[in-house]
């Protein structure tokens, strides 16, 4: 039977599992949008494509899913770059529609016409131009499959008018093979008898953990090693909630804003496994310096990562998690050792760094930043997801809300991409209606996608949004006091909307705190209401994030409270 | 570490876009391309892309990594070392007047070239070979006077076993 490319396009989504789109609508999708009333889809109208992008994003990283988008041709395709490339940064499985002129007129300067696929080329795991109806069906069904597997990643499916309005069979659908793609899941076996000698050799061994972990599902097996060998944890901003938060061998975040004890654990380790990371600049710090000690093992999915950065000594290629349970596998086999004498010198090290330098800071009698998160942390205990936006926020939500499951944190970490928080929050929310979703945001950054708060109130998503609000840019103003001589450049936020008035205006809630007391008040009001609301919270102006590694310095060499 | 040029040539997918893939990979990654050539394989879904790099060896395996990552790129192999052969073809365009017209034949029959347009001043040649024995050659002509160079840059094939 012909279907038309539209009808074509609600079967594979179907058959993919989606049920959920994030769009918006324009004429070169019209004919899709015209078949999506009557699919039984859910979509959800957002008001800016980058939202959108975001909101799929969010959803698939606590939902596990792929997030799919659906956007029109022109400026509705590049406003989705944005939150394509952030997506791609942190490996996150997205299909994203958009619709293009009809082919004769690609070339043409036609009308909202752009070159979407050209433009999103470096920024997505692969795209493609559909050029003809009959081939859509393998082309989504590839889509779906190269962004899920191996290391997930987004992929942009373009499609002209006249595609979704043609008429084509459907082959039935099957195992995707592309000749080309094929990501190695299963590690070898004698590296990874190395791994494990290696493990029971060294004596200050460390796990550095990443988002690979949570993507591959492997929390569970990265407890168990490092639970069983006594292996302490940090973990990078992508790993958090890959290992425990609040277990005793977790070291928390490691890196430029990282703890103490992390940092100082990755120059004294001798051995650092590494799983499913890519040691970014902002892990590493000056690159000869990090880990200098250690022999490191890596373990990662994508070849590619594997050597860019930082020389390893045993590279492991293969998912994560199947990774850690052939580890364990092989320790299990493995003879008895006197492991918690051997241990013991390397940990009590370690609970020293922690009781000199705890993550800190000092109260005063306006809100510290830092206080309102604990105070998230405490009064949702520990239950929330949390999506954030980017800068000072950001990090403060990393360091005091701990996260002890996987798929908790949400966050825009390799792109760094402000306006992230609120449309993240708003696709989590749709992946889980019955849990509290707070987004940690700053002034500067929730005005990069504010207009979302109409897409909240509309879909009535209860989101709690925390505005830690300095009045600045404030990680760039942080740059500005302790790099550049106090000139503070452009970072004062010299004039922005009252957030209380704003919420309402919305038809959300506005709650305002201005003093330490009323933190907790208004955490207590805003959970307590099943609406969107904004808290806007009105906090030290200066206050910096600590401990802070300048940048290009060795993460040993901290800026401490 | 020195940087060495290194040939790589790869299989891909015969479709519109795919050398974009190739190219935008190395300007947006910093890699450097030397030269670059690439045509349909006996099979029309298929092309061949051959690239000269200049690289340190760890740079040299991220570039392989990197394009193995593509989705289009169906095998990539190194023609570094004895294992390949390598040729390159150059069109040369010299100036030749009077005696200089006797001197450029014998060059041209040293590098087993062959003069493929002839004309009161001037010769274009057209000459094979591994890239060293092209510039030894470039090397004679330069003083006689080149006006245009078209080179491919290298293209190659692994051995089959013997």
């Amino acid at each position: 039977m012909q279907l038309t490319g539209a009808q074509i396009l609600m079967r594979v989504l179907k058959e993919e599992g989606v049920d959920t789109l994030f769009g918006y609508p324009g004429g070169a999708v019209i004919d899709i949008y015209d078949e999506l009333l009557r699919s039984g889809l859910r979509h959800i109208m957002v008001r800016h494509e980058q939202g959108a992008v975001h909101a799929a994003d969010g959803y698939a990283r606590v939902s596990g899913k792929v997030g799919v988008c659906l956007v029109t041709s022109g400026p509705g395709a590049t406003n989705t770059v944005t939150g394509i490339a952030s997506a791609h940064c942190d490996s996150i499985p997205l299909v994203v529609l958009t619709g293009q002129v009809p082919t004769h007129l690609i070339g043409n300067d036609a009308f909202q016409e752009v070159d979407i696929v050209g433009i999103t080329r470096p920024c997505t795991k692969h795209n493609y131009l559909v050029e003809s109806t009959a081939d859509l069906a393998r082309i989504l069904r590839e889509a779906f499959h190269l962004a899920r597997s191996g290391r997930p990643g987004p992929v942009l499916v373009d499609i002209p008018k006249n595609v979704a309005t043609g008429r084509a069979g459907v082959p039935p659908a099957g195992e995707v093979r592309i000749r080309s793609y094929n990501p190695t899941y299963r590690p070898n076996g004698k590296q990874l008898k190395e791994v494990a000698r290696l493990i029971r050799e060294s004596r200050r061994p460390m796990i550095f953990a990443g988002g690979g972990v949570i993507l591959s599902q492997g929390s569970t097996e990265l407890s168990r090693l490092a639970r069983r060998e006594q292996i302490p944890v940090a973990t990078s901003l992508m790993g958090l909630g890959a290992f425990p938060g609040s277990d005793p061998l977790s070291l928390g975040m490691i890196g430029m804003h990282g703890t103490y004890r992390s940092n100082m654990a990755s120059s004294a380790c001798d051995l650092m496994l590494a799983v499913g990371v890519r040691f970014d600049d902002r892990v590493t710090g000056r690159t000869d310096a990090f880990a200098a000690q250690a022999r490191i093992v890596h373990i990662d999915i994508d070849p590619s990562s594997i050597r860019k950065n930082i020389p390893v000594a045993v590279p492991v290629v293969g998912d994560c998690r199947i990774s850690l349970q052939m580890i364990n596998a092989l320790l299990d086999g493995g003879a008895a050792h006197e492991l918690a004498e051997r241990r013991r010198p390397w940990l009590e090290q370690i609970a020293a760094w922690k009781s000199t330098q705890p993550l800190a800071y000092r109260q005063c009698e306006r809100i510290k930043p830092q206080f309102v998160v604990e105070k998230i942390y405490a009064l949702t205990r520990g239950e929330a997801i949390v999506t954030t936006e980017v800068g000072q926020n950001q990090m403060w939500a990393a360091q005091y809300y701990l996260f002890d499951r996987p798929n908790r944190f949400v966050t825009s970490g390799g792109l760094g991409c402000m306006g992230f928080g609120l449309p993240a929050a708003i696709g989590a929310q749709i992946a889980c209606p019955e849990r509290t979703v707070v987004d940690i945001a700053g002034d500067g950054s929730i005005q990069m996608n504010i207009q979302e708060m109409a897409t909240a109130v509309q879909y009535d998503l209860p989101v709690k949004i925390a505005i830690l609000n300095n009045g600045h840019l404030g990680m760039v103003r942080q740059w500005q006091e302790l790099f550049y001589g106090k000139r503070y450049s452009a970072t004062r936020v010299e004039c922005a909307p009252d957030f209380v008035k704003l919420a309402e205006a919305y038809g959300a809630v506005g709650l305002r705190a201005t003093r330490p007391e009323e933190v907790e008040p208004v955490l207590q009001e805003a959970l307590a209401v099943r609406r969107p609301v904004i808290m806007d919270f009105v906090v030290e102006a200066e206050e910096c994030v600590y401990p802070m590694v300048p940048a290009g310095a060795p993460i040993t060499e901290m800026l401490l409270v | 570490m020195a940087e060495e040029k290194h040939v790589m040539t790869m299989l891909v997918d015969n479709q519109p876009g795919v050398t974009s893939r190739v190219t935008g990979l190395f300007s947006g990654k910093g890699f450097n391309i030397e030269s670059i050539c690439g045509c349909p394989t006996s099979d029309p879904g298929i092309s061949r892309i051959t690239i000269t790099t200049k690289a340190n060896p760890p740079v040299v395996e991220q570039i392989e990594k990197q394009l193995r990552k593509l989705v289009n790129v169906i095998k990539l192999r190194s023609l570094d070392g004895p294992k390949a052969v390598r040729r390159e073809l150059a069109l040369v365009c010299v100036q030749a007047r009077g005696e200089q017209r006797t001197e450029v034949l014998r060059i041209v029959d040293i590098f087993r070239g062959k003069i493929v347009d002839a004309g009161l001043e001037h010769f274009i040649i057209e000459v094979t070979g591994e890239e060293e024995k092209i510039q030894a050659m470039l090397n004679l002509l330069e003083p006689i006077g080149i006006k245009k160079l078209s080179r491919t840059g290298p293209i190659g094939l692994i051995r089959e076993p013997k």
